[in-house]
Formats: structure tokens, C-alpha cells, sequence
């Protein structure tokens, strides 16, 4: 049995017919072909899989395709923006905020809901926002110091 | 401007990491990214029994499940079923025998994910399980040794024994660690249509892969290329480990025709994969009233798992480094690796050193409290400098940096003020500051030497843009960036206009593996031997004409110049006796210390991190910002071996095989960590440069329990320092205004 959705995934709406049981993961890397989106484990812990459902950080390991129907997912390859990088995306270059990068777009995703409920972070604040997200190359120390760069950019005005 | 050497300018830069881009748009292709057309799925049916003969292994059904295209045990393996290591004793699949649970007994390829499931599913096996041994104490009272070294100076029990000295002893303990990488391993391999195979993966050594692919195969090395994948972190779980998903996903793709793609899941990753080698250490330290360390003893005891992979040279590391950065004059050191029905362990970052250097730093640590001296002051007195012999007799002539770290890491944690004022808290939450040292030799050393060398080939194209090949493998740690450095530092070109290449079997000649802290003091002299064969042609076509680089190469193209060269670098030759343990063990060493300041909840047992200072002398800082993450990434990996990781098991079964369950530090759980780099320059490394890769793991975990003692007044002998053990370690005190024992 197979249910149609529509999930308007970076701007562009996708109307296909899924298995209930497929994940919002697989459906954005495998029936779209968005890869950025990377997958640590199957447990919701390691958060790499983190996109933005309406807005909102989610873990889309822990979402199914069905439950998105209707809504607006964004992904690590929406966020620049005519080829220009998103704040968030420059500042973990600049702050050398990944290493292997495969938590990368977990952690930016997360960084972007973060800045938007609160756009003026703390350190602590910082490493609350991300905490259910793991990496194991940085220590952190330059992620959080990505996000509070990417703040202070972007509380700057373009 | 083509730099001449005086005006180089790009060593020590912060240059931005050129790999950057591509992983914050997601663009980065990782394994599970790779899409081949007609690709199947891959899977392993693994051993549920720790130890049992197979009795019957039928297939017939599987092979019946519509969607399978193939089922392979040990019998149809073409080739040899060995993945070649140190000895030739794992198997590709399990043959007549399991011997440890998770250990490959058939592959299968379907279809669909679904078909797979259904495929392995209908594998019939019966096992007659046999009895297992699971402790490495009984293991090695039975005999099964792998491996044994030895270190003999001095007549160390002799002097044990002298009435002038204080002598501590303990015995501790440490568990595995998991790698945690956050990409799980994965391979997907295909037949090239010539009879021989592509694999792709998420791997460190692309030449391991490639002979343990040929040896399953029964293949040429030439018809097996191996192509590393954007790799989501390795730490030394990708080394030796991937041989096997490597050899199991060819066999798959050469049996079916197709390519075939082989991901593990996390707990599939954690319950099978590599590990660092549980372990028991039994110290016994003298010194003189004074401080100077006289003698030391040291029975080191490594839980191999059921085969050998890169466990002796694991052991033969710990060994030699036993007894840390210090002047000993009396050692003997005995060392063993015992086979268990386990999981193999393998290579982690330290490989053999975090294990004894936690229990030769803790027990110094009492040692100073004993004589009543301040630990870094009892280092300090001790510390190896140039002209000393470590405890295999390799004197030090040059490169030694181990006082500078531990006098700026001191300064920089306000060590003396600290450790006064933290003595003196009473309160339900104390403070305590830690001290611990190592020093790392680098490259793959005595053991290695056939591994040892490294090649480079750089090709400039018309337009001035370098093409870097190398062997070894960027994972995370930065390798691209460093060797962008070196090649545009060694060239005279822009750093813009180099790309290093993903490692590639075909493209260079076998260059060992991406281990041992070794990448960019190899690739990079085979970088600069490759240059400077390229700059000889230019030179007389270019001469003094400060024309830019591309217009020189341009010139230089018009004159029909070649530039392209192949480098190679071979380290200098070193001496080792196995028998007496003495010998130049490595070439070249990196010194460590850290100071770890905590706060123990004396009511809980918990543990809170609140600062580390990390120092190490690394020879030449070719990138300061990646040199730091490299600490800070280690240092945490390093907090987590000391507070919380660790694997419970039940008959060989590994329970806590998720993030769930297998505890890694989060944001939360650590503080900034202050890296302070000090540069005393390895004259053969590329602009001074030594390795950083794995000294920042090594001296966490004995600093946070000595951290843990000068808070709160116990002594812990056993890795991880939980809430439960500290607790009870407090617990177990004796009541106020009674004498304290050790």
C-alpha cells in the first residue's frame, strides 16, 4: 500500500506515493536524491540527519514521509542562496567548524532553527542549542564558535 | 611572484580548509552518497555464539529468495580466505569455526533492501557452540599469547629493592573504546569490466583494502584499484577494520556481476567493528627521596579479541613508550596480547599508549604525593631532553620540546595557584587540577618499516594549476589543507592553485597507511621530493625572471619542460633489538603534557570537566588552526575515554551498540579546551614538522583522575571514572581524622 504525498522540499513541492513506513531520511536521499543530508545511526541520537520541518528542527530519522505531507522541509542544500553561503555555512568555514563533516549539515541545520528562536546566543546557550546533535573530530569548541561568529554576522545586516 | 625559499610565506598560515565548501552544502560525497547504476545490496550474516563449530551452513534456500543474486561463504571464495595483516589469521568468512560474535559467515546480495533481509534470513547454519574464553587473565594463563615484547635496561628488580627509595604499585584497568566516527563504514564495489574490481569506501588505508581484496579474490594487485571516499572521521576504526566490508562487497560484485554497495548500520558498526584493546597494567615505581625515578616495572596485558589484525604492533607501541617521557634508568617492561572469542581490537588513535600511559601517569602521580612533591615538579626533574636516552636506549639529539609543554601548560592553567587553593576546599562540590605527559613517536617505526615509505606524484598543468597525488588519505583531520601547504610552500605557487587529490590506489605507488600520526611528515617530504624535481626543470628556464607562477609555467610549457615528478620519501634508518627491547624505536618523538581542571560532586560521584590546557610539541605548526582542532578533537575523545565510554558485554556480546547506550561527550559535557602549541623543529620533517595526530587522546584520562584525586581524595585504578566508581572510591575512605592510606 502505497500513500501519495506532497512535500515541498527547498521550494520546489515533490508529489510521489510512499511507503507508510518510509522515512523522511530516505525519502529526501533516496526518492529525491538529496544526499546532503547524512544518516550517524538509526536511533535519533546522532542527530546528522537534522532537517527543518516547517521551519522547526527535526531529526528526519524519527520523521516519516507521510507525516511531512503538506509541509515545508528544508535541507543543507537550501540554505545558500544563489550560490552565495548562508551565514551559518561561511562561518564554519571560516571558523573551522567541521572536520570530517559528515555531522556538518545536522549541526547547521540545527544552528539555523537555534539563531531564529534566539539570534543573540550564548556560549551556553550555544552548546544547549546542539546538544542533541554529536560530533566526534571537533570537540565542539569550533562549532560553537561557527554559530556565535554566524550571530554576530548576521546581526550585522547583509 | 614565483617565492624563492627565503620569501615562502604559506608555512604556519591558517590557511582555510579547502574541503570546506563542499561539506557545508552538503555537496561532500560520502560512501552511502555514491549511487552506481544497477547496484545491489549487500549484507553479512554474522555469528550469533562467541565461539562454536559450524556444523552445517546450507544455502540453497537463500539462493531461492526471489531478488537474491548471491550467496557466498568461505567455500566459493576464489582466492585465499586470509585479509592479510600482521599474522595471516582472519578470515574473510568464518570457516568450519566462529570465533568471535558479529564474525562474517556469509554475504548476500539482493535487489532490495528487503530482499536482502529475507536472503540472510534464510542462510541456514547450525552451531555447536564451544566453550569461550572471555577473559584476558584466563587467556593468557591458557596461553593463547599473540604477541610479547620486552624492554630490559638496567637491572630494574634489583633496584626495586633499595632501601633509599619510595616505591608505589598498582594494578589498573581500562575498557574498550569505540571509535564512534560518525559515518559508519561502508564499501561499495564494482567489476570494472576487465576483469578486475573498483571499491569505493569510507576507509584510512586504501592499501590495506587493496590486499585484502587481491587476497579474496585470488586477483593481481593491478586489477584491484581502491578509491577512498570523502571519509566521515576515522580514528584509527578505519585502518584495519574496512578490509573486511572491502572484501566482502568485491566478492559480492565479482560473483554477481554488479556493483554492490555494503553499509553497515551504527549497531552493526559498533557490535563487529575495531575497538581499542581493553586492558590490565600492573606498575611498580621507584624513585629517590629527591624525585629522580630509579626503576621501574611494568606487566602490560592487552585483550586482543580473536585475531591478530594490527594487535602486536598495538602492543609493541605501548610497550616502548611505557614508561612515558621520562629518564629511567632501570626498566623492565613485559608486555603480551592475548587472543579471547572477541571482537578484534585494533588501531585507535594512541594505538597502545592511552592504556599504559594512564596507569605510568597515575602511578607517578601518587608517587609525587608520597614524596610530598608538586607532580609537575617531580615531571620537570625527570623530563627526557636532548642528549637523554628514552628506556629503549634511543638517545635524543634533537627535536625535544617536552619542558617548554610543560612549563607553558603550567603557566597557562595557573597550575601552582590552583593546586594550593583547590587543596584546601572542603565543601560537598571540590575543585582539583590534574597533570599528565606522554610523548608519541612518530611514524610507524620499528615494527613498520616495510610500511614505512610514501610517494607523491604532482603533475602542473598548462595553466599552472598542481595536481597532488598522494597515498595517504584525508579523514577529517586535515590532511588536504596541510599538504595544499606544503605542495604550494615547496613549489612556489599559490595555495589556490593546488588540488590534492582523493587517495587512489592507481595514481600512486602503495604508501603504507593514513596511521600513526605519519601523513604529513611522509606525504609531505614525497610532496617536497617531488617539487624539488620540478623546480630543478624550471630553474633555467624561469632563472630570475620574477614572472608570476602561471606565466612561468607558461614559459616553461613553451620550452617543452616536463613538470611532473614522481616523489618518494623513506625515513631514516633506526636499529631496534627485539630481544633487549633497545633501539632507536622511532624516528622522531611529539611530547604532550595536559593539565585537566574538574569539579566532584563529593555526594554524587559526578565529574565535571571545566578546563583543559593540552600542549604539545609538534616540531613545526604547519597550519595553527587545524593543529588546534586536531587537540581539541583528541582531547574530548580523550575525556570520554576517561569519564564515561566503555562496553558491557555478556557472553562475548557487545549490549551498548548504540549512542544510546555507548556514552561520547556531547557540548555539554566540555569545556573550551586551551591547545598551546610549541615548535621545536624535526630537522628531516617537511619545514620542521612532526606528527599531532594522536598525542592529544593519550594524557587526558590519567590528568582527569589526578584531577579527580586532588578534588576529592581518591586514588582510581580503573578507566572510565563513572559517578558510580568515584562514589564508591569515596566511599570507601577512611572517616575524617583518620590517617588516609596512599
Amino acid at each position: 500500500m502505497k500513500c501519495p504525498v506532497t512535500i515541498t522540499v527547498n521550494g520546489s513541492a515533490h508529489a510521489r506515493d510512499v511507503e507508510p513506513r518510509l522515512l523522511l531520511a530516505h525519502f529526501l536521499r533516496e526518492t529525491l536524491g538529496l544526499t546532503g543530508t547524512n544518516l550517524g545511526c538509526d536511533t535519533s541520537q546522532c542527530g546528522s540527519c537534522t532537517v527543518l520541518l516547517d521551519g522547526a528542527a527535526v531529526k528526519s530519522c524519527t520523521v516519516l514521509a507521510v507525516q511531512a505531507d503538506g509541509c515545508q522541509v528544508t535541507t543543507v542544500e537550501g540554505l545558500a542562496k544563489d550560490g552565495k553561503l548562508h551565514p551559518l555555512q561561511d562561518a564554519f568555514w571560516e571558523k573551522h567548524g567541521l572536520q570530517c563533516g559528515f555531522c556538518t549539515p545536522g549541526m547547521l541545520m540545527n544552528a539555523v532553527d537555534l539563531l531564529k528562536r534566539n539570534p543573540k546566543p550564548t556560549e551556553a546557550e550555544i552548546r544547549h542549542g546542539i546538544d542533541g546533535n554529536l560530533c566526534r573530530c571537533t570537540g565542539y569548541q569550533n562549532i560553537v564558535a561557527s554559530i556565535a561568529h554566524a550571530a554576530t554576522q548576521m546581526a550585522g545586516g547583509k | 611572484m614565483v617565492n624563492s625559499p627565503s620569501q615562502r610565506t604559506v608555512i604556519g598560515q591558517r590557511l582555510r580548509r579547502p574541503d570546506a565548501p563542499d561539506k557545508v552544502k552538503g555537496t561532500a560525497l560520502y560512501i552511502e552518497d555514491l549511487d552506481f547504476a544497477g547496484s545491489l545490496w549487500g549484507g553479512v550474516l554474522r555469528s550469533p555464539h562467541a565461539h562454536a563449530r559450524i556444523r552445517k551452513l546450507d544455502t540453497a534456500r537463500a539462493r531461492g529468495v526471489p531478488g537474491v543474486r548471491a550467496v557466498i561463504t568461505a567455500k566459493e571464495i576464489p582466492g585465499r580466505n586470509v585479509i592479510p595483516m600482521v599474522q595471516s589469521d582472519w578470515p574473510v568468512l568464518a570457516q568450519d569455526f566462529v570465533r568471535h560474535v558479529g564474525e562474517g559467515v556469509a554475504v548476500v546480495a539482493a535487489d532490495t533492501r528487503e530482499a536482502l533481509a529475507e536472503g540472510l534470513a534464510a542462510v541456514q547454519v547450525e552451531y555447536e557452540p564451544l566453550p569461550a574464553l572471555l577473559d584476558m587473565e584466563e587467556a593468557l594463563a591458557a596461553g593463547e599469547v599473540m604477541a610479547r615484547y620486552k624492554v630490559r635496561r638496567g637491572e630494574a628488580s634489583v633496584a626495586l629493592t633499595r632501601s633509599d627509595l619510595i616505591v608505589v604499585e598498582g594494578t589498573y584497568q581500562t575498557p574498550y573504546q569505540e571509535h564512534a566516527y560518525i559515518e559508519p563504514n561502508g564499501m561499495i564495489a564494482a567489476p570494472d569490466g576487465t576483469g578486475g574490481v573498483v571499491v569505493h569506501g569510507s576507509m584510512q588505508c586504501p592499501f590495506y583494502v587493496q590486499k585484502g581484496v587481491a587476497s579474496a579474490l585470488g586477483l593481481d594487485l593491478n586489477r584491484v584499484r581502491i578509491v577512498q571516499t570523502v571519509t566521515g572521521g576515522g580514528f584509527g576504526g578505519k585502518e584495519d577494520a574496512p578490509s573486511a566490508p572491502g572484501a566482502h562487497a568485491a566478492l559480492l560484485a565479482m560473483a554477481t556481476g554488479r556493483p554492490v554497495r555494503l553499509i553497515l548500520t551504527r549497531e552493526e558498526d559498533m557490535a563487529v567493528m575495531s575497538k581499542r584493546h581493553p586492558a590490565r597494567v600492573q606498575v611498580k615505581l621507584g624513585a629517590t627521596r629527591h624525585g629522580h625515578l630509579i626503576a621501574a616495572e611494568i606487566d602490560y596485558l592487552l585483550d586482543g579479541g580473536a585475531y591478530a589484525t594490527l594487535s602486536p604492533v598495538v602492543l609493541f607501541r605501548g610497550t616502548v613508550h611505557a614508561c612515558g617521557p621520562y629518564r629511567v634508568p632501570n626498566v623492565k617492561v613485559e608486555s603480551r596480547v592475548v587472543r579471547t572469542h572477541k571482537v578484534p581490537c585494533g588501531a585507535f588513535r594512541g594505538f597502545g599508549e592511552p592504556q599504559v600511559v594512564f596507569a605510568f601517569e597515575a602511578a607517578l602521580d601518587e608517587l609525587a604525593e608520597r614524596l610530598g612533591q608538586d607532580p609537575l615538579v617531580l615531571r620537570l626533574k625527570n623530563a627526557l631532553q636532548i642528549g637523554d636516552e628514552t628506556i629503549t636506549g634511543h638517545r635524543l639529539s634533537e627535536s625535544v620540546g617536552f619542558r617548554e609543554v610543560l612549563e607553558q601548560v603550567a603557566a597557562a592553567s595557573d597550575w601552582k595557584r590552583k593546586r594550593e587553593e583547590y587543596a584546601r576546599e572542603r565543601g560537598t562540590v571540590r575543585r582539583g587540577v590534574g597533570l599528565a605527559a606522554c610523548y608519541y613517536g612518530v611514524g610507524l617505526g620499528a615494527m613498520g618499516k616495510h610500511l614505512n615509505p610514501a610517494g607523491a606524484n604532482v603533475v602542473v598543468a598548462g595553466d599552472g594549476s598542481v595536481t597532488v597525488a598522494v597515498g595517504t588519505t584525508e579523514i577529517g583531520q586535515g590532511m588536504v589543507t596541510v599538504l595544499t601547504q606544503i605542495a604550494a610552500e615547496s613549489l612556489g605557487c599559490p595555495p589556490d592553485a593546488v588540488r590534492v587529490m582523493e587517495a587512489d590506489t592507481s595514481r600512486v605507488p602503495d604508501s603504507g597507511p593514513t596511521v600513526a600520526s605519519r601523513t604529513t611528515v611522509m606525504s609531505g617530504n614525497a610532496i617536497r621530493d617531488a617539487a624539488a624535481k620540478i623546480r630543478a626543470a624550471m630553474e633555467p628556464v624561469i632563472a630570475d625572471s620574477g614572472l608570476p607562477w602561471r606565466e612561468a609555467v607558461a614559459l616553461c610549457v613553451q620550452k617543452q619542460i616536463g613538470l611532473a615528478a614522481h616523489g618518494w620519501a623513506v625515513p631514516p634508518a633506526t636499529t631496534f633489538d627485539l630481544a633487549t627491547g633497545q633501539g632507536e624505536a622511532y624516528v622522531c618523538y611529539s611530547f604532550s603534557a595536559n593539565v585537566v581542571e574538574v569539579e566532584v560532586d563529593t555526594e554524587t560521584g559526578e565529574t565535571r570537566v571545566k578546563g583543559v590546557w593540552s600542549g604539545h610539541d609538534v616540531g613545526r605548526v604547519v597550519n595553527p588552526t587545524l593543529g588546534e582542532g586536531q587537540v581539541e578533537g583528541g582531547v574530548v575523545q580523550g575525556l570520554g575515554y576517561a569519564l564515561t565510554e566503555e562496553h558491557a558485554l555478556r557472553d562475548g556480546r557487545i549490549l551498548n551498540d548504540q549512542f544510546s547506550t555507548y556514552i561520547i561527550p556531547t557540548p555539554l559535557d566540555v569545556p573550551e579546551i586551551k591547545s598551546v602549541l610549541v615548535e621545536s623543529p624535526f630537522p628531516w620533517g617537511p619545514y620542521g614538522a612532526k606528527g599531532l595526530g594522536e598525542t592529544p587522546i593519550i594524557a587526558v584520562a590519567p590528568a582527569v583522575v589526578a584531577a579527580i584525586h586532588h578534588a576529592a581524595r581518591i586514588r582510581l585504578y580503573t578507566l572510565p571514572a563513572t559517578p558510580e566508581r568515584v562514589w564508591d572510591a569515596i566511599r570507601a575512605l577512611p572517616p575524617p581524622g583518620e590517617a588516609a592510606s596512599g
